[in-house]
């Protein structure tokens, strides 16, 4: 399933993506890399509870529901990496005093998880039409035993990291790293990553721009 | 006149004193907050340390058991729980030092064995935030670090003929710590300034955060930056070398009051 990169060469799984397929939120969206799955649902901008309001900015909410149980502090940390890189590329200030909800239902974990959960969470604000200053998207870059440096990994490595790209410049706007590894490492390691968000954002636009065609 | 300014306008209160590449306090931008450290001072844990950067107090206390070990892994002991108690935040800082536990592998749970399948320890951390001025992050490894350094498991035996275990509370030995991770967390203003160790207002106005967390050997254990505005190359290389210069300084002072305790003992 997954595949080594060499120097110029970066292979993620298949990925595919649905969107507007829940009737009651305002934006929803299905992503798939490989086997894990995520539906991510956006309501907003709506009322906001006067002890949640922020006066010049909307309110974000993000929930993230695992696949089985009841949310940890697990999910409360991945909530926080994702709120605020939404919170980073969405317009807020033209929605003051609202609030926007997202929710996160994890379908099947087979790796790369918080990566799958920033991309639907892209996709489902992109549907839902809020205005954004730039899109994101999310790569997972492993390190394993032999040092080789594998994007969207479903094997046990030493290193795991994930990365929230931005479109607009291809900086890192969020980085979640588990295991240690070396400065040098780190590099390649956003240098592969941003390669690879180059073929996720061309996914992006063609998904959109199938979607519109068929309207139009 | 400059309280009045503050108030109504805490940014660009902020903003006038970056330009002169200086802080409200009157630090550096690249300049940590005084850190002061005191271990052992709760009897009743088995390992305990205070950490003051600054403002910002942080307390934690470590409590070691007896128990099973888990079925996957009859070798090794394991952390319990890693709770940091923080008054009105929701914010996941426990799943942030679990992260750096078993990402830096400061203590090797096998160490934690005492009889294969059958007795292992298990380590309960618990840090509470005694006073929050911002950067709670790094207190919070200081002090478990210091903490770890300073935990003293009892001696255990097996009784052959009972097999039940028998403690021996006087006699105490210390855990092998293996690396000595520190954090050194950073946020940027308006997209292109970096401040260093930030306080509770400078990191309520910052546009984006990054705590990295480095080990002895300039490895990188935890380089958090959950979302914000992106960061370019070069300040995540800037932020790295001050990170490593950070942990050198913490890691003298831990030892510091390490042996000072030994000596006094």
């Amino acid at each position: 399933m997954m595949e080594v990169c060499g120097s110029t060469n970066v292979s993620l799984r298949e990925f595919g993506c649905e969107q507007t397929l829940l009737s009651r939120p305002d934006g929803s969206a299905s992503f798939v890399q490989g086997d894990t799955s995520v539906i991510a649902a956006v309501y907003g901008p709506a009322e906001v509870k006067v002890s949640k309001e922020i006066y010049d900015r909307a309110t974000l909410e993000v929930l993230i529901q695992p696949k089985v149980g009841l949310p940890s502090v697990r999910e409360r940390s991945q909530e926080q990496c994702v709120r605020e890189t939404c919170e980073a590329s969405l317009l807020l200030t033209l929605h003051p005093r609202s609030s926007l909800t997202l929710v996160l239902q994890l379908i099947h974990d087979d790796g790369s998880r918080l990566a799958c959960f920033l991309n639907a969470a892209c996709m489902a604000l992109m549907d839902a039409g809020l205005p954004m200053s730039c899109l994101f998207c999310g790569v997972t870059c492993a390190i394993n035993a032999d040092s080789e440096i594998i994007t969207d990994p479903t094997a046990e490595s030493r290193a795991l990291m994930t990365f929230a790209i931005d479109s607009k410049e291809q900086r890192v706007m969020m980085s979640y790293t588990k295991g240690s590894f070396s400065v040098h490492e780190l590099q390649q390691c956003i240098a592969v990553s941003q390669k690879a968000s180059e073929n996720i954002f061309q996914f992006y636009r063609d998904s959109v721009r199938r979607r519109y065609s068929k309207n139009l | 006149m400059a309280a009045g300014f503050k108030i109504a306008e805490p940014l660009e209160y902020h903003r006038s004193f970056l330009k002169e590449n200086c802080r409200p306090d009157g630090r550096e931008l690249s300049e940590f907050r005084t850190t002061t450290l005191n271990i052992g001072s709760i009897s009743t844990a088995d390992g305990s340390a205070l950490v003051k950067v600054g403002n910002t107090t942080v307390m934690c206390g470590i409590k070691v058991e007896l128990t099973n070990p888990l079925v996957e892994a009859p070798g090794k002991g394991f952390i319990g729980f890693v709770r940091v108690h923080q008054e009105n935040r929701r914010r996941p800082a426990s799943q942030f030092i679990a992260d750096v536990i078993e990402s830096s592998e400061v203590i090797q749970t096998e160490d934690l064995c005492i009889e294969r399948g059958k007795l292992c320890w298990v380590l309960y951390c618990d840090m509470m935030c005694v006073d929050y001025d911002g950067n709670v992050l790094d207190a919070c490894i200081i002090a478990l670090l210091a903490a770890l350094k300073n935990t003293k498991l009892p001696e255990v035996t097996i009784n052959k003929d009972t097999g039940a275990p028998e403690v021996n509370l006087e006699k105490r030995k210390g855990l092998n710590i293996r690396k000595h991770p520190v954090g050194a967390s950073f946020c940027v203003f308006d997209d292109s300034i970096l401040i260093v160790d930030p306080t509770a207002e400078e990191e309520g106005l910052s546009t984006s955060h990054l705590t990295v967390v480095t080990d002895e050997k300039a490895r990188l254990c935890v380089v958090h930056k959950p979302g914000g505005t992106p960061l370019s190359a070069e300040k995540l290389q800037e932020c790295i070398g001050r990170a490593t210069a950070r942990q050198r300084e913490i890691q003298k002072l831990v030892d510091k009051v390490i042996h000072s305790v030994k000596t006094a003992q």
